[in-house]
């Protein structure tokens, strides 16, 4: 099964540590990540830049509305998304807890949805056959 | 044998015997996330070796061994890391020890020790039945939570609290002493009643999945039969068998309940009968048995009888006669009274019920009004048989019995 971990964080706290401590937690990750992936429960991941940079689009009126900031203004915010592969959600949960980017941070796990992937890949398909 | 020969043994392994190594591993390591780890990686190690090297003599121990090497590598990196905690240091030390080869019955016993331990009486049992299902069945908890109507997440943060609670309580992964082990067959033995009924009598969920536990709860009866010949053992895989041999027969095209007397009883397994009967026979011969094989012995009796006119109820009544002697219980006595009732007819079986809906414990249970209103339609009291149905389609929470009750009572008003 395919889980999608989302990994939060307090950006402040982050923005305080100095650059060896920085590198030295994100190195425990890296290996970390390594061996998950050794074992072939990586399937990707994707770090996120400071929530600041971010822009949240919404409807109001029919029209699109841009503001700037992320969607939710908390303490902890979304800093990476991990996916997972696991046998079962306790599967995941006993791979993630030794994940060091959990001391940083709250970790969601969330299974993927496997119902709406699957009608995602078929169009992805259909467009790759159409163009052939 | 060729290379997709060794694979395909490989696969066929893991479907039936990755819990036993997995079991194995979580003695040795003493830890179920390590020994889950190990186990995946030394079935990936087989994969790899065995198409270039051949098959080993004993796979089973192959794998074992393979999955503790694998688990002190996966120490020593960590170790590299700086994340060594003291007891994996330990641990790592007494692995590098253990070297001997593992005879496969000992690999065989493993799942039993696992399910001593994951039914300890300091685990919650509501911990129990899931654990059980998923560390010594190998069931997802998605799986588990689809049968038993829960959420993945509530159930997952059980089996979490479950698995913390064996390593911080320090639970022994080991069959009890002798002198305990009366007490914790109980509790193993119930746990695997609970596995069996939640396939069997809930009719809500995946009908798969169901089947999976039903079948689960007998496989693991058998292995506790294999390792301990304790006639309540013996009574409960009677008890599942003889349930199960009716499976085909209990429900209708549309999932409704059909009660054992119209039951089609040539689609009964006639294999699982004959072997659920030999059970009883057994455990009835060592005069040492108890709840289960009384209640096996009841469902024998029904086995036995070609049509439900022709069940020998003087047996059946004077069976749960000696049941209630051994546990008292409104809900027995209930099913007595519904025997008394076709020995002796509706009047007696009727005495008996309106004494114990009396009592509280019965005041709720739908079950009990559902018999009472059958047998006031069998006595010619149609009026007060549509009172007690209507009381029991108040009580009925499940979809099948509540249409169950609406036909009856449909059938009086027509």
């Amino acid at each position: 099964m395919k889980f999608v971990c989302l990994g939060y964080l307090d950006e402040n706290k982050f923005a305080n540590l100095s650059e060896e401590e920085g590198q030295k937690m994100m190195n425990a990750c890296f290996d970390y990540d390594d061996e998950l992936r050794r074992k072939g429960h990586f399937l990707g991941g994707e770090a996120l830049d400071w929530s600041r940079k971010a822009v949240t689009l919404r409807t109001k009126n029919g029209q699109v509305e841009v503001t700037d900031g992320p969607y939710a203004e908390t303490k902890e915010i979304l800093g990476g998304i991990l996916l997972l592969e696991a046998r079962d959600i306790n599967h995941a949960i006993s791979l993630m807890s030794a994940h060091p980017g959990v001391k940083v941070g709250p970790f969601e796990i969330r299974p993927a949805d496997e119902q709406i992937n699957r009608l995602i890949a078929e169009r992805g398909a259909r467009l790759n056959t159409a163009q052939a | 044998m060729d290379k997709s020969a060794c694979i395909a043994k490989v696969e066929d392994l893991y479907q039936r015997d990755s819990r036993k190594v997995f079991a194995t591993l979580v003695r040795l390591l003493g830890d179920f996330e390590l020994a889950e780890e190990a186990m995946h990686e030394a079935f990936a190690a087989a994969l790899q070796q065995w198409p270039e090297q051949g098959l080993p003599h004993n796979p089973l121990a192959w794998l074992v061994s393979a999955g503790k090497f694998k688990a002190l590598d996966g120490i020593r990196r960590k170790q590299k890391f700086g994340q060594l905690q003291p007891d994996l240091q330990r641990l790592a030390e007494e692995l590098g020890e253990h070297q001997e080869y593992m005879a496969e019955q000992e690999i065989e016993d493993e799942r039993l020790r696992l399910i001593f331990t994951c039914c300890h009486p300091a685990i919650d049992a509501r911990i129990q039945v899931p654990l059980t299902l998923r560390e010594v069945c190998g069931l997802t908890t998605e799986e588990i939570a689809s049968a038993f109507l829960t959420q993945p997440a509530t159930l997952a943060q059980r089996i979490v609290r479950g698995k913390a609670k064996i390593r911080d309580a320090r639970i022994p992964f080991k069959i009890p002493e002798l002198a305990e082990l009366p007490a914790r067959l109980d509790a193993v033995l119930s746990v695997i009643y609970l596995i069996f009924n939640e396939g069997y009598s809930a009719s809500a969920g995946d009908a798969a999945i169901r089947r999976d536990l039903s079948d689960e709860a007998i496989r693991l009866t058998r292995l506790v039969l294999e390792l301990l010949p304790d006639p309540e053992v013996m009574g409960l895989l009677a008890l599942m068998l003889l349930h199960e041999s009716r499976r085909a027969a209990r429900t209708d095209e549309n999932g409704d309940l059909v009660l054992l007397e119209d039951q089609d009883r040539s689609v009964w397994d006639r294999q699982m009968i004959e072997e659920g009967k030999q059970l009883v026979r057994r455990a009835l011969a060592t005069r040492r048995f108890g709840f289960y094989t009384l209640q096996a012995a009841i469902s024998a009796v029904h086995a036995d009888a070609a049509s439900p006119q022709e069940t020998d109820w003087h047996q059946i009544v004077a069976l749960y006669s000696l049941l209630l002697q051994v546990e008292d219980s409104p809900i027995i006595a209930l099913n007595r009274a519904v025997a008394v009732a076709m020995r002796d007819g509706p009047g007696a079986g009727l005495e008996i019920i309106d004494q114990l809906l009396r009592h509280k414990e019965l005041a709720q249970y739908h079950l009990a009004y559902s018999a009472r209103g059958e047998l006031l339609r069998r006595s010619g009291q149609p009026q007060l048989a549509r009172q007690a149905y209507a009381q029991a389609l108040s009580l009925a929470k499940q979809a099948p019995e509540r249409r169950f009750l609406q036909a009856r009572l449909a059938e009086l008003d027509a």
